[in-house]
């Protein structure tokens, strides 16, 4: 039996919810004059957490809304309706000398669920976040209302949609400003690092020189190797030998669920081993197609079902750059400690170019990300307690990864919230909104 | 680069066809009944790589603008290589059952309109030597069923045209493929529950691309409900009658 997808990615917290189909951007909201429940458009179901849930009442499917509008091939910018998957829209860009601005870890999201989580990429020191390279579109409002936003017009309601987790409004079409480049490949250097001061060291002087940069850290090393990794940098070819349209190859699907989560303490060792030994020396330089490079979990398309039916948590959070070292190691810490670690951890430098949302995740400071399989209180309890850490030294959680995190916590992390409140649409809800504004 | 005429554009399998043949960088031409859908459909189309989109508004159900349409098309593309007739609806059986004005007017939507379409196109494309034509009937024709046998009886009509139309092109070098799609999920089935047997419009899109480019004759799409629509013809009439389907 095919599951619903109408779930987020990491399959937890399972919600009971009603989906509507909206296939033309034209059209008027898909909704009964009668129906009182709230509603919430949803992408493809990439947000981990519950920002893209709303159990209860009704979801607005707007995967739907697939048509490309316009391509200027020479100035790069292209307007398409807010259901394209970033996967499509690098099938027709690239072929043409384009690349996205910013891209996420993953090309299976939608135009719409990629500003409305304001997402962000290896680039982020450089390029900001992916609303920076957002020129405008169109938010269709429960009551009819249809605004055309950008910096220029209805400048606060862009503001307030960038980042806004879908809470204001629907975005039927947007407009974005690409990026030139002139090979499909990515000059890619691995480079082994056996502890954080060195990932400091490496972010530092890497930013300067490289378009993209992110370590990769293996959670189980411990004392004076912990947060060892890779440090992967990269940079567009400049080589014009490669056709535009090579195609890397296609992927894998992850077909079943294991009847447990096969991620556990001897899986994860063995995984964490074997990738950081895949780096035979120091450091390694290749040319390789932008789509390992960016998403390489991409290759196993449904990969979030190796943790079983019980799902997982993402806990992702940046930390100021004065608290990043100390902070990062004591998650790490505690990480280890627990022995439970994850399937991967991100770790990475975002730079100062200030985020365009109100509520955008990004700042200053060392981003981690790491994936825990669902294992009931004790999982909580550990990412409570790297909560205490994130809060003592003045970092943020993200929601697009959140399905946990306090009101109190959100409240104190994001104050623009309040500031949001005039722009959202009172006919639009979450299960993440209703949690963390409770 | 082929030129292709596409009939009901916006359903939901034509849609994702033409999508195919637009990433190729084919031209096109498409015909519905909504122009301003056709519009978006059109930019679409454009921006994924088509050669050229061009539309034009039908209502199949006005046979005396069957012939135009297709010279239209002709004039813009300056030829036809594959037409492919994706219109159709699902009529609501018990509303065909009490009346007869309803059942007269899908069966003429889902039977009657392909004929006259087809014996424009078929003319054409004879006096040409060459031509593909592609109809999406459905397993629904292959057995009259209590539940669709309005829908059912209209698809195996065009099913047996088809197939007699293939007979006489054969020699012209016309190739005629019957597809026959299982349970689409698309908003023409949004009332259903979907279960294992579903398939998504992208998947006959693929199926209908591998068939013209294979010239196949009649193919089911996914390609197991050859064997569903076998089991289900071999069950004598006389037990067949008694089962509620």
């Amino acid at each position: 039996m095919a599951e619903s997808r109408y779930q987020s990615w990491g399959r937890y917290p399972k919600v009971t919810q009603h989906a509507v189909d909206y296939l033309w951007r034209a059209d008027p909201l898909p909704l009964a004059a009668t129906d009182n429940s709230t509603f919430l458009p949803f992408g493809n179901g990439r947000s981990y957490g519950d920002v893209c849930l709303n159990g209860g009442g009704t979801l607005i499917d707007c995967r739907g809304l697939n048509k490309f509008i316009s391509f200027d091939t020479t100035l790069g910018i292209l307007r398409c309706e807010s259901g394209v998957l970033l996967s499509e829209i690098l099938q027709i860009i690239v072929p043409k000398g384009w690349f996205l601005a910013v891209t996420p870890g993953t090309q299976f999201v939608t135009m719409g669920g990629a500003i409305a989580n304001d997402v962000h990429g290896k680039n982020h020191h450089r390029a900001g976040t992916f609303g920076c390279h957002l020129r405008c579109f169109e938010l269709l409002r429960s009551d009819g209302s249809r605004l055309l936003c950008s910096a220029d017009e209805n400048a606060e309601l862009f503001h307030a949609t960038i980042g806004g987790l879908g809470l204001t409004g629907i975005i039927t079409w947007a407009e974005i400003q690409l990026k030139a480049i002139s090979s499909p490949l990515i000059e890619q250097e691995v480079i082994r690092f056996s502890n954080l001061d060195q990932f400091f060291l490496l972010a530092k002087e890497s930013d300067l020189t490289h378009e993209y940069t992110v370590a990769w850290i293996d959670c189980l090393a411990k004392g004076k190797k912990l947060g060892k990794g890779l440090f992967v940098r990269g940079n567009h070819a400049e080589e014009r030998d490669t056709p535009l349209s090579k195609k890397a190859s296609r992927p894998l699907p992850f077909p079943i669920d294991p009847p447990f989560a096969l991620v556990n303490g001897p899986t994860l060792k063995l995984f964490n081993t074997l990738y950081y030994h895949k780096q035979c020396g120091e450091r390694s330089h290749d040319s390789v197609h932008y789509e390992p490079f960016f998403y390489p979990l991409d290759a196993i398309e449904n990969w979030n079902r190796i943790y079983g039916s019980k799902g997982f948590f993402q806990y992702q959070c940046v930390i100021p750059p004065e608290s990043a070292a100390a902070a990062i190691r004591e998650i790490l810490q505690r990480i280890s400690n627990a022995g439970a670690g994850s399937f991967l951890a991100v770790l990475k430098m975002f730079g100062d170019r200030p985020s365009p949302g109100l509520l955008s995740f990004p700042s200053p400071g060392a981003t981690l990300a790491l994936d825990f399989p669902n294992g009931g209180e004790k999982t909580l309890r550990l990412l409570e307690s790297l909560d205490e850490v994130t809060r003592a030294a003045n970092g943020k959680i993200y929601p697009a990864k959140d399905a946990r995190m306090s009101a109190e916590d959100f409240k104190q992390q994001y104050p623009n919230w309040v500031k949001l409140a005039p722009y959202l649409d009172n006919k639009l809800s979450s299960n993440f909104w209703q949690r963390v504004t409770a | 680069m082929k030129k292709i005429l596409i009939i009901g554009a916006l359903s939901a399998i034509a849609q994702a066809t033409a999508r195919q043949f637009a990433e190729s960088g084919d031209a096109l031409f498409l015909v519905a009944r909504d122009q301003s859908k056709l519009n978006v459909l059109v930019e679409d189309l454009r921006v994924r790589g088509a050669a050229s989109v061009e539309s034009a508004l039908l209502d199949v159900l006005d046979y005396d603008q069957h012939q135009p349409t297709l010279e239209a098309a002709i004039a813009a593309m300056e030829g036809v290589d594959i037409a492919l007739l994706a219109h159709g609806t699902l009529p609501h059986q018990k509303a065909c059952e009490d009346s007869f004005e309803v059942a007269k007017k899908e069966f003429e939507v889902n039977a009657i309109s392909s004929i006259s379409l087809l014996t424009h196109i078929a003319n054409y494309f004879e006096q040409k030597k060459a031509g593909t034509i592609v109809a999406i009937s459905s397993v629904a024709g292959d057995r009259g069923r209590q539940s669709n046998y309005l829908y059912g009886s209209a698809k195996g009509a065009l099913t047996l045209f088809l197939q007699g139309l293939r007979n006489r092109l054969y020699k012209s070098g016309v190739a005629v493929i019957t597809i026959k799609p299982g349970f689409v999920d698309t908003p023409m089935t949004a009332e259903f529950t979907k279960g294992a047997l579903w398939a998504k419009p992208e998947k006959i899109a693929e199926c209908i691309v591998q068939s013209i480019n294979k010239k196949r004759d009649v193919v089911y799409a996914p390609w197991f409900w050859q064997i569903i629509m076998l089991v289900i013809k071999l069950v004598p009439e006389t037990i067949f009658k008694r089962l509620s389907l």
